[in-house]
């Protein structure tokens, strides 16, 4: 005869389903963790996604501590930054855990996208997982431009000078534009103002709304895999995915270990090296802004150099921006680019396997043109990889259709 | 002038925790490196050199502060930092009616922009934005002309060399040449020392770079905590992950046999 339960287990259970009939915990839990399966030969590009929402999550949580120190006025942001480095208490540290977590947001998510390139997550069933994905990172680079102006140190403010008057290019609505979007006739008090509003309050629960999204597109089509072989059509008598396993323990100890790595190195830049040789932290933006002197370089942060130096190389400043804008917007297509009848790179032909490993050199050779001087020689050569850029996208219609490839597995390989 | 105290970092794990930060920087030093400016001198400052930065602090306050604020550093920090006693701090350091809780302000007057044609600039942050190599090359730089003092990193520099009865008086090496379009150009190639000064050139090193490091400090005064911090967070880190991947690994056993 089994032990009756004690009081106080019983009592736990009895209030648990006082709750579950009220609202749906248990189930959701059920639903999205515990009976969620996913493929079970996730390699190492799969960490990232659940890296994401840890810098996402670590951005919410410092942002919130440094909006309780941090003054949004032209006259003492920096000082206030100042401040929080030397005389608040852990503040140098949440300081820096947000200033490298936007840095390692870009990393991670980068490589999470490349993973989507090159397993084809896009493909049909999983297009609106991809475009609620690029949505996000769009989001994320407004997020992040935003967040720079508010130290308000000279990079701060000419990086948004630069960024802010590429909307004039526009024809007609340019000048008013830039006008409204300012709130002032230059970069000031009333700009600093509203960037903070956008950054700690509007684009944060934009962020936050899509990853819902995100995340409950991908788990009604359920999670691609290294193969690209959907595992939904092999169940067993249960209707459980043969090659699935559930998310929660599996999965959940997996990303644990893939975020004591990810804490590692994230811990070694806090620690060692916050500025990461300029990268992270710009030299320049240690003076205090500036409308009177114009930096000598203007560079924007690291993750958007690839978009700048594709900006850069067209001497039209509107077509310029078309440019850099199509450069991004490109990639909401995707979905219907890839014409292939296989997802994985692994079963793609020599055609598609060239063109990403190209896309990729081209992405990297971009980031490290938009820091340069932009010399003649490095304009030409810029103006080659934007190029390059724009032909893995206008000729992969063309390769995924027509090339050979490889037979696909009917289950997951491990 | 002041006497200061002996490093107290003499124990074996302080020693243990410094030379992983120093290796740990050194690791990271071609990335820094990717940064600027041409012909700058390595500074081959040490942070974590409480004595360096003590005798930095003593030349900081009697050399630049006069002129030069530190807006954003308080003299109490420098006192906890350096392990030097407040009251030490206060007789010696600290001019005029200021306190030990207050920021860093230079004793000159508002109008002190007429003296050099421009408002001495604020040095609390200068390291971090010019970088410790710039600094350490610019204070050897100056030389002396007919014209008065100027500097081969940062010409026309409104400042005099503050610092010449101990170096002494450098003259320039002119070097005069004529480009494609036959326009001449003068240029200052190199530095001689034409007068001595107080101190040997190696030991106005020393000083200079005892500067150096306290205005690499100052910049960012928590570098002495987190680098000796940093070790534990690390250690305990990679002990976190290990554990994780064992436990990864007995999970993972029923799904990969």
């Amino acid at each position: 005869m089994a032990k009756p339960a004690s009081t106080l287990s019983r009592q736990v259970d009895a209030v648990g389903s006082w709750i579950d009939q009220r609202i749906p915990i248990s189930s959701f839990w059920k639903a999205h963790i515990s009976e969620y399966y996913a493929p079970k030969n996730f390699n190492i590009m799969y960490f990232f996604g659940s890296l994401a929402m840890l810098v996402l999550v670590n951005q919410i949580v410092t942002g919130i501590f440094l909006t309780m120190h941090y003054k949004p006025d032209a006259a003492e942001a920096f000082a206030s930054v100042e401040y929080i480095m030397r005389d608040v208490e852990w503040g140098w540290l949440i300081r820096y855990m947000h200033s490298t977590g936007a840095s390692f947001f870009f990393i991670v998510v980068y490589l999470h996208m490349f993973r989507a390139l090159m397993y084809g997550s896009y493909k049909s069933p999983r297009e609106l997982v991809w475009i609620l994905g690029v949505f996000i990172y769009l989001v994320l680079m407004a997020e992040a431009f935003l967040g720079y102006v508010l130290p308000w140190g000279q990079m701060s403010y000419w990086g948004a000078q630069v960024i802010v008057s590429l909307f004039g290019a526009l024809p007609v609505i340019g000048d008013p534009l830039v006008e409204w979007i300012r709130g002032d006739f230059f970069i000031s008090d009333a700009t600093l103002n509203r960037f903070f509003a956008l950054h700690v309050v509007a684009l944060p629960l934009a962020l936050i709304m899509l990853v819902v999204l995100h995340l409950a597109a991908l788990h009604e089509v359920g999670s691609n895999n290294p193969d690209g072989v959907e595992i939904k059509k092999n169940k067993d008598a249960q209707g459980r995915p043969l090659d699935g396993i559930p998310f929660h323990p599996y999965y959940t100890v997996k990303d644990i270990f893939g975020v004591g790595v990810f804490l590692t190195l994230f811990a070694f830049v806090i620690f060692y090296a916050p500025e990461f040789g300029g990268y992270f932290l710009e030299k320049d933006n240690f003076v205090e802004a500036n409308p009177q002197v114009t930096p000598q370089h203007i560079v924007p942060v690291w993750y958007f150099t690839p978009y700048y130096a594709i900006l850069r190389g067209v001497p039209d400043k509107l077509l310029g921006v078309l440019l850099m804008g199509a450069a991004v917007m490109i990639l909401f297509l995707m979905p219907w680019l890839d014409r292939s009848k296989v997802r994985s790179i692994r079963y793609k032909g020599w055609g598609s396997k060239i063109m990403l490993a190209v896309f990729a050199v081209t992405f990297i050779r971009l980031g490290m043109l938009g820091v340069a001087e932009g010399t003649t020689a490095e304009t030409i050569e810029t103006r080659f990889w934007t190029f390059m850029y724009f032909a893995f996208f206008a000729l992969m219609p063309f390769i995924s259709k027509y090339e050979k490839t490889k037979p696909v597995p009917e289950r997951v390989t491990s | 002038m002041k006497r200061f105290k002996t490093p107290t970092a003499s124990n074996l794990t302080m020693r243990l925790k410094l030379f992983c930060a120093a290796a740990l920087l050194s690791a990271t030093s071609g990335l820094m490196a990717a940064g600027g400016y041409e012909g700058l001198e390595s500074s081959g400052i040490n942070v974590q050199d409480i004595a360096s930065l003590q005798r930095g602090a003593g030349l900081f306050m009697n050399y630049c502060h006069s002129c030069h604020s530190a807006e954003y550093m308080r003299y109490q920090r420098l006192a906890q930092d350096l392990e030097l006693p407040e009251e030490m701090v206060e007789e010696n350091l600290i001019y005029g009616d200021r306190e030990i809780t207050d920021y860093m302000i230079a004793a000159m007057p508002d109008n002190s922009s007429d003296w050099f044609g421009k408002k001495p600039p604020d040095l609390t942050l200068k390291a971090r934005s010019r970088g410790p190599d710039w600094i350490y090359t610019f204070l050897k730089s100056y030389y002396l002309t007919d014209e008065g003092w100027n500097n081969k990193i940062l010409a026309n520099s409104a400042m005099p060399n503050v610092l010449w009865q101990l170096q002494g008086i450098q003259r320039p090496v002119v070097e005069t040449y004529e480009d494609d379009t036959g326009v001449s150009h003068s240029e200052v190639t190199a530095l001689e020392l034409e007068q001595a000064g107080l101190q040997t050139p190696e030991e106005f090193e020393q000083t200079i770079r005892d500067i150096t490091a306290f205005l690499e400090y100052m910049a960012e005064p928590v570098i002495l905590e987190r680098e000796r911090m940093g070790i534990w967070v690390l250690l305990f880190l990679v002990i976190f992950t290990f554990a994780a991947w064992l436990l990864y690994h007995e999970y993972w056993k029923d799904v990969k046999k």
